[in-house]
């Protein structure tokens, strides 16, 4: 059994004056609170843990939204209102249905392909599921489950790779993909479903 | 497969969001009556997902950071005397536990999930359902009418300052609850130590207990694969440091 139950006694006793830093303390705590957590004390209007959760996930937001949009002032527009939006409603992410870093990167995703199609967003956080296999709780988990998909995407044909980036991260439909590439509708279906078919394989198998 | 054949491409071009016209229509009705369709949906859309994490690039500036903050500053969701951090946050073995219940639970049923296909359902039900309570939990905890009592022998005086470290080498993992700590000098944090079988004192946190003398420390950085031989606790600067300042103030041993 790996897991050890330590406690931990009072080596010698030491009377200490009492020094109270109660925003320091709360910081500090917040540090190693996990996602569930800090969604809990964001419900709760605790801005230090939005804080928290802004330097923890910012930089896919970002990422996402600059990969889409290709600007930098709009990627911000997008960062904005996708925090604002979670701090306003904190309930509509459901841990039940997923960790939260994918579910963030799938609402920047569609945030920056609505805004890049110039049109009202289509979809609302709460309607938003990013369940993925394997569980991406951490940032080691989620590194390595993205190594592996970018060596299937590396190892992955070009004019498939073409296809699933035009669709996903350039917002094209399949009849402009099939348009712009020249090749027949029933071949971009195909390439777009068996590339996210070798994605999944790609992370399930460990 | 249980998906129908007919409608499987045009669901993952469904899941990417660029299916358009009468097929989208005809796909959004026969979802409308199909259950396994749905399902190959809701995965694909989890494979599309992977597809968004590996979008990389610069660190979004600080002014972005800035800008977020000032605008949820001028956007309480709560009356001032409510905004504050939950006072169970800083309770730490009550926080430790409920988070460690939603771990476990979680952890369960990601087991069982995989082992079988065609129980899916039922256990996704069942995750639906201990989730629900693990949030029944966290709503009592966090309830503004909440008291918090501590239950102890009639004739206890002054209960001595303990923590208790739960520790997993394979998943490295590591929670620390204290209780009835000391109160610090200025400028001064505690910091726990995670002393291994070899080599020098790995520090496991930096923590302040809060005016009860409660703390918590869940999955503080550690090397991976550290057999602990002990645990234990100094004084440090609020930073922390790299070796303990001796003395060692409090001590424990995994049994």
């Amino acid at each position: 059994m790996a897991r050890e139950v330590v406690p931990i006694h009072p080596a010698q006793q030491t009377v200490l004056p009492l020094r109270e830093n109660r925003r320091l303390s709360t910081a500090a705590q917040n540090q190693g609170l996990n996602d569930g957590a800090l969604i809990s004390a964001i419900r709760s209007g605790n801005q230090d843990a939005m804080a928290q959760l802004y330097d923890r996930y910012s930089s896919v937001v970002y990422a996402v939204a600059l990969r889409v949009l290709g600007e930098t002032s709009a990627a911000e527009d997008v960062l904005q209102e996708i925090f604002m939006q979670l701090w306003r409603n904190p309930g509509a992410f459901d841990a039940g249905r997923g960790n939260l870093a994918p579910w963030l990167a799938v609402i920047a995703r569609n945030r920056a392909v609505d805004t890049l199609r110039r049109r009202r967003p289509q979809t609302e956080m709460t309607e938003t599921v990013a369940s993925v296999e394997p569980d991406m709780a951490g940032d080691a988990d989620r590194r390595r489950t993205v190594e592996k998909v970018w060596a299937v995407l590396k190892e992955m044909p070009a004019p498939q790779r073409n296809a699933l980036e035009m669709a996903y991260f350039e917002g094209y439909s399949h009849s402009e993909i099939s348009e712009k590439t020249g090749e027949p509708l029933g071949t971009i279906k195909t390439r777009i479903r068996t590339g996210l078919i070798l994605l999944r394989q790609a992370v399930e198998a460990r | 497969m249980s998906v129908h054949e007919q409608f499987a491409e045009d669901l993952a071009l469904h899941a990417l969001g660029c299916l358009e016209g009468s097929e989208k229509a005809t796909l959004e009705k026969h979802l409308e009556e199909c259950a396994s369709c749905r399902r190959e949906l809701e995965q694909l859309r989890g494979d599309a997902a992977l597809l968004a994490l590996t979008a990389s690039g610069p660190r979004p500036p600080t002014r972005a950071k800035i800008r977020v903050m000032d605008a949820i500053a001028k956007e309480p969701r709560l009356p001032p005397a409510m905004v504050r951090m939950p006072w169970w946050a800083g309770f730490g073995w009550v926080t430790a536990v409920a988070m460690i219940a939603v771990v476990a639970v979680m952890w369960n049923q990601n087991t069982r999930l995989k082992s079988s296909l065609a129980v899916m359902e039922g256990l996704s039900e069942q995750r639906r359902a201990e989730l629900e309570l693990d949030r029944r939990v966290v709503d009592t905890l966090t309830a503004s009418d909440a008291k918090r009592v501590s239950i102890l022998p009639a004739n206890y005086k002054t209960p001595p300052p303990e923590g208790k470290a739960i520790y997993s080498r394979e998943h490295n993992g590591l929670v620390f609850i204290a209780s009835n700590m000391l109160p610090l000098p200025a400028q001064k944090a505690y910091e726990l130590w995670l002393i291994p079988t070899q080599g020098a004192p790995i520090p496991a946190g930096v923590f302040k207990p809060d005016a009860r003398g409660s703390a918590v420390v869940i999955n503080p950085p550690l090397p991976a694969g550290v057999e602990a031989k002990a645990f234990a606790i100094t004084i440090e600067p609020e930073r922390g440091s790299a070796t303990p300042t001796m003395p060692i103030i409090m001590v424990g041993s995994g049994g």
